[in-house]
Parts: structure tokens; sequence; C-alpha cells
């Protein structure tokens, strides 16, 4: 069963329609990548999927199920989202014993106390952050926390919109690494929005590369190694990153 | 001492009371630390007190008339005087303490939660609910206060309690205009998606997640906008629509002793004095209230 299915899928904001036509199809357990510039549509895709962009026609099912164009509880419990600015994502006035306790709360689910303190263990944060407000945490403990609580309700399926871009590069590495091992452990599904493809190199499987709101090449991420890009524009993208520096130059 | 201080600034507190607690002190403090501030609450203090304990005060009855002793100047007797009807006026001053304070108290309970509902569910929804909800405040914020208080008395009749209801009726709009614009501001973050995300309902992320951001200003607000409640009381009273007599209500008071300003000033002085006195410790204390519900001052030393 694949774990996200998109079948020709338009979304638009108001009259502005921003994404055409996207086809997309992720294995369960796999690490999928959606790279492209700014602006070409990679995080409304990922906000179709989760339901906070609910203005779209076509398909989108998730473990199997199709989807309606709102929010819905149930969804929430297979699906979940980490986004790109932990210091946005989180409740200025909330420790972060409240913010995890809940989605368990929402779902009416007990023994919160010991899942939250099996949650901050998983993600790394000593217990000593659980009763801290956002403000006293650095932003990869932020990222953590927001982390945490996409995890809190079991989902099988990972949005991650850019999840490490607001942070400094050495905290980028160990969100990676975190995410990395958290789906090892957990066999989650990743759909990652990057620009960034030395991350997709080392978190993904495979990659779509965006542009102006369409699809314009799937392809392994073993690519970004030796640079086999069909697309004229994938190859100028992969270019303009510098390629690969490792790859000897052979001809 | 110091054990207490450290368990309350711990940086890891072990449970949510502690963090509670720990992040009022840090706002107590920051309020300590401004000395308006300590003198607006210490003026409210002395209101608060001198309500609670009128009758042990006041050396005099409020109410109690002795001709033989009208339009006394202020003496060690009467230490701000009497009025025409030889009341003493520091004892009316002081229980009309306890009118004041329902006043502001009443019109904050009933204006602010509802200006701060509707402004949150209008900013939070968006769309024709906000076209509609504001649309109402808008008439209300277009007719000046007093005036429209003014139309409410005369049509539920005068007396302190209309005169209440009337204060509350005019002062929503303004509270539900804040908090939408407040709402506005975060209605579209991510920590909101995020609880949308995780399904929570709106009523959900409308009373735990918007309310609490708006409420900080809100409560800065309704703090400053005190001094204006009184005044429109006074105002009330003095135009004869709010208190009664003999309720030792100050505007009425004023507007007694209008008719003697010029012989006998401190008749319409003294409640006046109580009046700017009070109002001013209002807006101290919510200038420093500004400064301290600031979330991310708790952080800073």
């Amino acid at each position: 069963m694949s774990a996200i299915v998109l079948k020709n899928l338009d979304i638009s904001y108001g009259a502005t329609k921003v994404v055409w036509d996207v086809n997309l199809e992720v294995a369960e357990g796999e690490s999928f990548a959606l790279v492209g510039e700014s602006g070409s549509g990679k995080s409304t895709v990922l906000k179709a999927i989760a339901g906070l962009a609910p203005d779209w026609t076509g398909e989108i099912s998730v473990l199997g199920q199709k989807r309606g164009h709102g929010v819905d509880r149930a969804f929430a419990t297979r699906c979940q989202m980490v986004f790109q600015d932990p210091y946005g994502s989180l409740h200025p006035r909330k420790t972060v014993d409240t913010v995890l306790s809940e989605p368990l709360q929402v779902h009416g689910l007990g023994n919160r106390g010991a899942r939250v303190k099996d949650m901050l263990a998983a993600v790394g944060l000593d217990q000593r952050f659980r009763f801290r407000f956002p403000h006293q945490l650095s932003g990869g403990q932020r990222q953590r926390v927001a982390i945490a609580r996409a995890l809190m309700l079991d989902p099988r399926v990972m949005l991650l919109d850019e999840p490490t871009s607001a942070l400094d590069v050495s905290v980028q590495a160990e969100i990676l690494n975190l995410l990395k091992r958290l789906r090892r452990e957990q066999g989650l599904t990743y759909l990652m929005v990057t620009h960034n493809l030395p991350i997709v190199s080392f978190m993904c499987d495979r990659m779509a590369v965006m542009n102006k709101g369409r699809i314009v090449e799937i392809a392994p991420a073993t690519a970004l190694h030796d640079g086999r890009f069909n697309d004229p524009y994938t190859q100028s993208l992969y270019a303009a990153s510098g390629g690969n520096p490792d790859r000897k130059v052979t001809t | 001492m110091s054990t207490t201080k450290d368990w309350l600034l711990d940086d890891s507190p072990a449970s949510r009371l502690q963090a509670n607690l720990g992040s009022s002190y840090r706002m107590l403090r920051t309020l300590m630390r401004n000395p308006l501030t300590v003198i607006g609450a210490l003026i409210l203090l002395v209101l608060i007190l001198a309500a609670a304990f009128a009758p042990w005060i006041a050396p005099y009855s409020p109410l109690g008339q002795d001709l033989g002793a009208r339009l006394l100047p202020p003496s060690a007797q009467h230490w701000m005087g009497t009025d025409e009807l030889g009341r003493d006026i520091f004892s009316r001053v002081i229980y009309g303490a306890r009118i004041t304070l329902m006043i502001v108290a009443l019109v904050a309970v009933i204006s602010a939660p509802l200006g701060l509902l509707i402004g949150a569910i209008s900013g939070y929804f968006g769309g024709w609910t906000d076209k509609a909800l504001m649309g109402v405040t808008d008439v209300f914020l277009s007719m000046p206060k007093l005036i429209l208080a003014l139309a409410f008395v005369a049509a539920l009749g005068p007396g302190i309690e209309n005169a209440i209801i009337a204060i509350a009726i005019t002062s929503w709009p303004a509270y539900a205009r804040i908090a939408r614009a407040e709402t506005l501001t975060f209605r579209n973050s991510e920590f909101i998606s995020a609880v949308r995300l995780l399904g929570g309902s709106h009523f959900r992320i409308i009373t735990r997640h918007v309310l609490p951001l708006c409420t900080s200003s809100m409560i800065v607000r309704v703090t400053l906008d005190m001094a204006g409640i009184i005044l429109t009381a006074a105002g009330l009273g003095f135009l004869g629509l709010g208190a009664q007599p003999p309720l030792p209500e100050w505007g009425a008071m004023i507007s007694r002793g209008r008719t003697f300003i010029l012989d006998q000033w401190w008749v319409a002085t003294m409640p006046g004095f109580a009046i700017i006195l009070v109002s001013l410790g209002f807006c101290f204390l919510g200038d420093g209230l500004r400064d301290a519900l600031d979330p991310k001052q708790g952080g800073k030393e």
C-alpha cells in the first residue's frame, strides 16, 4: 500500500492556481523529498495533504484512504506535520508539557504524564525541559518539541516542511540525525519539502523536482551523486547547487 | 527565603505548578521594578481597603444629616469639610470607594470578556462572521460613549445598576477591536495550524490558544480604561443619571457641590481629588502591566 498518493492534484489559493497536475506516489516507509526554488509550490502540496490548503481538485489519499478537503480528527492520528519555523510553531504561553499533552487530550488518550516523558526521551530532550516555556529553549530544542508534538499521536506519515532551514548548521545536523533515527525506529514515511539538495541525499530515497507549480522530474536520490537528471530545469538546479563536490570530473 | 526564590526561578521546573508560579513570580518582579506601577498598585490597594473597611474608617455616617453643621470647611473634626446637608465629606468619599469599585469591577467583568470573545471569534473565523460582528462593533464605536450611555440610561431609567449596564454596553466594542487585531496577527501562525492538524476543534483553539494570547493586552487596556470608566460613571452621576441621592457616588457629589464651588470649594473638590487619584492609580498600574505581561520579558534579567 502506498503511504501517499496524489492524482491530478491542482491547488489554488482563492482565484490563483499555484499547483498544476501533480501526480505522485510515496511508498510506505519511504522518505521522499519535494525540492524546488521558493514559490515553486512544494510547501503548498504539503499543506494540501495536511488539510491547511483546502482549495484543491484531484485526489489525495493517505495510507489508502481518500482525504476530504478540511482538517479532520481521524486523519490526525495517521499523518502529522512539522513546520519550518520552530519559533512560530510553538504557543508562546504554553509549557512543553502542555504542548505535548494537548494532542492526547484532544483524542482522549490517557496516561499522559508517562507518554510525555517517553516522547521527550525519544526526541532526545532531557526531562528538565518538560515544564519550560518556549522562550527558555533554543531553536533546536524547540524543533525537537515540535517533532515530539507531531509524533504524540503515533502517525505513520510525517510531512516535514523544511524542518531545519530556520536552524544553525550544527543544529541542523542534530535534527536531521534525529529525524533519520526516528524514521528507522518507528518505520515512518516522510514527505519532506526542502531546497537543500545535500539534505535530500542524506535523508531521502527519492525526490520530485518542482518548478512553477508543476513536477518536472521524479528521480532517485542517488541521482544527486551522479547528476543523472533528464529535465533541463533539474540539471540547472543541480548545477546551481554546486553539483556533487565529491564527484570526480571524468570527462 | 532564598530557597523559595531559587525554587521559583528554577530554570527547569519539576511540575506544572512550579512553572506557572515561577512565571507569575517573574512577572511580579518586573512589576515591582517600576516605581510608578508600585504607586498605582498602592493607590488601588488603599481604594480596596477603604471600600472593604468603610464602616470602620469613616468617622461619620455617609448619609446622616446634621443641618447645624452645613458647609463647614475642612477641619480636624471634618477632614474634608461637610456638604450642604451637613454630611461629612470624608465619610462619603470613603463609602463612595465602594460604589466606584463596584462600577469598575462590574463593567470590567461584563464588557471585557464580551469584547474579548466577539473579537476573537471575529478575527479567528474571518469572512462573513468577521464582517457581521465587526459591523455591529463599528455601529457601537461610531457613537460617542457618554452620549450612548446617556441614551441607555434614559431608556432604562436612572440608577447605578443601569449606569453600569450602559457603560458596559458602550465599552465592549473597543475590546472587541483589540482582540480581533491581536487574533489576526496569529490566526495563520503555525502553532494554531498545528493544533488544527492535531484535530483540535475551533472551540478548543479559541478558548485555549487564541484567548490566552489576547488577554494580556486586554488586561492592560482594561486597566488603562478604568480611568475612563470611572469618569463616565462620574459623568453620568454628575448629570443626575447615575447613582441617585443620597448614594455617595463621587460624580454625583461633584454635581451637588457645583452650586457652591466658588464659596465652598471643598464640596466639589474632595470627591474630584478622589476620582483623579484612582484614575491615576489605574493608569500607572496599566502602564506597568503592559511591560510585565510580555511573555518574552520573563527570561530577561
